[in-house]
């Protein structure tokens, strides 16, 4: 089960440059592993895509190619200059998708 | 210039009394150092341990008089500032994701009886608070105490029909970090009176203060009588427990207490006992009970 967890700071300070930490538990299945036993592909099974949203305005995307290890960490710097709600999503390739939401008071 | 060190006079009295001077400046630095470097190393250091939610755990504890130890400290305070606020924020704590795992494990049917943790516990938050605190418990049905560890697999078998986790089996380190997290900043209380209990608090000092191994080492001879000085490139700390499962940078992961014991016996090329074995068992006993009043760290992280 993949589960993300997110830090973004509570309050900040109108035009503050934020540091936001996002991480989620996923196995990042590359589709290169093979079975030890069948000797069979282990099929793909990444976290593909990430976004951030702040008030439904993108502020943050990435593509997550299969290289990348498992629990993806991705640490970013936003710019805030009012107070609202960010919304984070990360897309998994069986289509399902993972959400996470943190508000920050700015003022 | 040559000529001036090929002259005698070079060696006068006037001229050897300054390198003599010289000398013993060197002498008196070297001291300097050594002594303003001393107590820095010799003693856990002054950090408070304030968690990101507000929350502050106590790591100095003033024990009993019939105590061996004037201080009971956490060894947090011997770890360095970059490990220590790896533990103060559950966001940069490398134990949570595991903790998540636990979460999820808590929630999940497992065994004959179509049951989860959550079916007799419900909520984690309430029914395991206080829990990790008091533990090894003494159990009269099974007449022997219950780590945190037997009690989990009692429950699976027992009451889920479920199989028996591996004592460091990744889940069984995912539910001791969820459970024990729940007590977290609660003072370590474990009754040492409650039937035999005594015996195995007894049976696990002997072991602390036996000497073993090649090296022929007891614990006491490092966590009671050199903590706080380095051996070799490491801080010695007392060795509290209060902090299990531990996330040790050393290992890349979770590691249960008796993961611990192991490599403690090891260090000093002894053959170190089973996880889960008696001897184990009444060490944990002994040295939970031995930093009773510390406050639950579970998960916390060490180096």
């Amino acid at each position: 089960m993949a589960k993300p967890r997110v830090k973004v700071p509570k309050k900040a300070s109108p035009g503050d440059v934020i540091t936001i930490k996002t991480l989620i538990s996923h196995k990042m299945e590359s589709g290169r592993r093979k079975d030890k036993k069948t000797s069979e592909l282990i099929p793909r099974k990444i976290i593909n895509a990430f976004k951030a949203q702040f008030n439904g305005a993108t502020v943050f995307e990435a593509a997550l190619e299969p290289a990348i290890s498992a629990n993806p960490y991705i640490q970013f710097n936003a710019k805030v200059s009012e107070s609202g709600e960010f919304h984070f999503t990360w897309l998994d390739d069986d289509g399902s998708v993972y959400e996470a939401k943190k508000s920050i008071s700015v003022g | 210039m040559i000529t001036q060190y090929l002259n005698p006079g070079y060696l006068d009295k006037s001229n050897l009394k300054g390198i003599a001077t010289m000398a013993a400046g060197f002498v008196a630095i070297i001291i300097g150092v050594s002594l303003s470097s001393g107590p820095l190393l010799a003693d856990p250091n002054n950090s408070v341990m304030t968690l990101d939610n507000g929350q502050t755990l106590v790591t100095d504890v003033k024990p009993g008089a019939d105590h061996p130890l004037d201080h009971l400290y956490s060894g947090w305070r011997f770890r360095a500032t970059e490990t220590q606020s790896l533990q103060l924020d559950d966001f940069e704590n490398p134990a949570f994701p595991a903790v998540d795992t636990g979460e999820a494990l808590w929630n999940e049917v497992d065994g004959s009886e179509g049951k989860s943790c959550a079916s007799c516990h419900n909520d984690a938050a309430t029914s395991m608070k206080g829990v990790r605190a008091q533990l090894p418990k003494w159990n009269a049905a099974i007449n022997r105490p219950h780590t945190m560890e037997t009690q989990i697999n009692e429950c699976r078998t027992m009451r889920m029909g479920a199989d028996k986790w591996k004592w460091e089996a990744k889940q069984m380190l995912a539910m001791t970090a969820y459970a024990g997290l729940q007590s977290r900043g609660m003072a370590m209380s474990v009754n040492v009176n409650e039937g035999e209990m005594s015996k195995w608090n007894a049976k696990g000092k002997e072991l602390y203060y036996a000497r073993v191994g090649q090296l022929n080492m007891s614990c006491a001879n490092c966590h009671e009588d050199n903590y706080g000085k380095m051996i070799r490139a490491d801080h010695l700390s007392q060795g509290q427990i209060n902090g299990f499962p531990t996330y040790r940078l050393k290992w890349a992961g979770l590691g249960s207490i008796h993961r611990r014991f192991k490599g403690c016996m090891k260090n000093i090329r002894a053959k170190p006992y089973k996880r889960g074995s008696d001897e184990f068992t009444a060490l944990e006993v002994y040295l939970a009970a031995r930093g009773n009043g510390l406050a639950v760290e579970t998960p916390s992280v060490r180096n």
